[in-house]
């Protein structure tokens, strides 16, 4: 027992250098593993509280570009608004004067929350983005995070007041896109080299593809509705050794001007997503 | 006691400025990450004991972690660098003499020579391990060698400029300290 209290006071800076160490990694490793860490919620906070500070300043210097990207948002939605479209009919319907049964009536499957961007990161290999809105006003993990101009990324940690989402520009982001134009679907990624630009992958070569097809968020996504905007297609890389092409696309959304988000809740998520686990268990 | 205020200041000063000013550089190219923040390990006085050293650097290390969303990794190179600086630094001063007149590392209390290398060395050793953890993640090998290349370029221009801009009075030892 006493050579073992020597043994710990001669080794003890050394002994202390690997604890540290070997916490580091272990916090590192939960948290890519699992994104959650025990203190989360606390530093959360902490982290959106300064990040706040900082955004109040910063945001005036953006409020232009902002200004025209909400504007664009509005024109767009207002395009989409079934009033400012004609129906040319000459037969009246009667049917539509009665009051439709509730039962028919289209369910509502997204809820958008509005959410401001207080913490922003562009320049690393794992960008993450910090929101002002957190567990109490209705974020929970896994939620789809889309801009005025396209899709952002996907909400990894939450706290009361504030939550962090990994945005498209991050390496381990991966979302299921397809090209608006034929319906082939694929795998966006990030690759790390340019904030400007994500990766397509597994386009099978049948597809005809042109520069300046639009990338859109696929049918199969249980984050994001579909038909959401990506980006547009910049550059085709024809792989010899795949039957898959590699597209460079290049992203809507302007991530270095992002103020503010909307947070999707998908009100089948748990319900499309404990039907593609039994799937699963019965693959193996 | 207003040492350590000093300390404190110093600390909060380098966690913002790496977080809200060298963060936030647009991007060059990816392999350019401008990264100050160690200095604050660098720069600590001569006299603190290690076991303190290496908590004070873990502690930075998870200050920029929780800013940036990646907690550890750069906690674990910070936590490196601080086991190594006392063994680089009983190579490179004449122990009764500096050590005892000088509060803190500088290019008074060490000499040019001396202080470049100790800097180059700690850049290159905090950019190697921080890159490889990165490394394990995702990327290859000129990922990896590349990329601790430039940015240890860069951060040694960065260290070179704050050196320049802020000159720190080399204080000599007293007893009241």
């Amino acid at each position: 027992m006493k050579n073992i209290f020597i043994f710990i006071r001669i080794y003890f800076n050394f002994i202390s250098f690997v604890i540290l160490q070997i916490c580091c990694i272990l916090i590192l490793n939960k948290y890519s593993k699992t994104h959650e860490v025990y203190f989360a919620g606390i530093t959360n906070e902490m982290v959106g509280k300064v990040n706040k500070k900082y955004d109040n300043v910063y945001s005036y210097l953006n409020l232009q570009k902002v200004n025209k990207q909400l504007a664009e948002e509005n024109a767009h939605l207002r395009d989409s608004l079934k009033s400012s479209s004609i129906y040319v009919s000459s037969k009246i319907d009667s049917t539509a004067i009665i009051i439709p049964d509730s039962a028919s009536l289209p369910k509502r499957k997204y809820a958008f929350l509005f959410a401001r961007v207080v913490g922003n990161n562009i320049t690393s290999q794992v960008n993450i983005l910090t929101l002002e809105r957190g567990r109490l006003q209705g974020v929970y993990k896994g939620m789809g995070v889309i801009g005025p101009q396209g899709i952002v990324g996907e909400v990894i940690e939450v706290s009361d007041n504030y939550s962090r989402v990994m945005s498209l520009l991050h390496r381990k982001s991966s979302v299921s896109a397809m090209l608006k134009r034929d319906k082939n679907s694929g795998t966006i990624e990030w690759d790390g080299v340019s904030p400007e630009y994500v990766i397509l992958k597994n386009i099978p070569k049948s597809a005809k593809i042109f520069k300046g097809d639009t990338v859109v968020t696929s049918n199969y996504s249980s984050i994001y509705p579909s038909n959401i905007m990506i980006g547009t297609v910049q550059a085709i890389r024809k792989d010899n050794s795949s039957n898959f092409f590699t597209l460079k696309v290049k992203t809507s959304t302007n991530f270095s001007s992002l103020e503010f988000v909307y947070t999707i809740q998908n009100m089948r998520y748990n319900e499309q997503h404990s039907l593609e686990d039994i799937k699963l268990k019965l693959n193996d | 006691m207003t040492n350590i205020a000093k300390y404190i200041f110093r600390f909060i000063l380098f966690v913002l400025v790496q977080e809200f000013i060298l963060d936030k550089v647009p991007p060059i190219h990816q392999y350019v990450v401008p990264y100050l923040y160690f200095l604050f390990i660098l720069w600590l006085p001569f006299s603190i004991n290690r076991f303190g050293l290496m908590i004070a650097a873990f502690f930075t290390g998870i200050a920029i972690d929780y800013f940036s969303g990646t907690p550890g990794l750069h906690a674990a190179p910070c936590v490196l660098i601080a086991y190594l600086r006392p063994f680089i630094l009983n190579l490179l001063i004449p122990q009764e003499t500096t050590e005892q007149s000088y509060v803190e590392p500088s290019i008074q209390s060490m000499g040019m020579g001396a202080y470049a290398f100790y800097i180059v060395f700690f850049t290159f050793i905090h950019h190697t391990y921080l890159v490889f953890i990165e490394w394990l993640q995702f990327g290859n090998l000129s990922y990896f060698f590349s990329k601790v290349g430039v940015t240890t370029a860069v951060s040694i221009l960065l260290i070179f400029g704050t050196e320049l801009l802020f000159y720190r009075k080399a204080k000599y030892r007293t007893n009241a300290a």
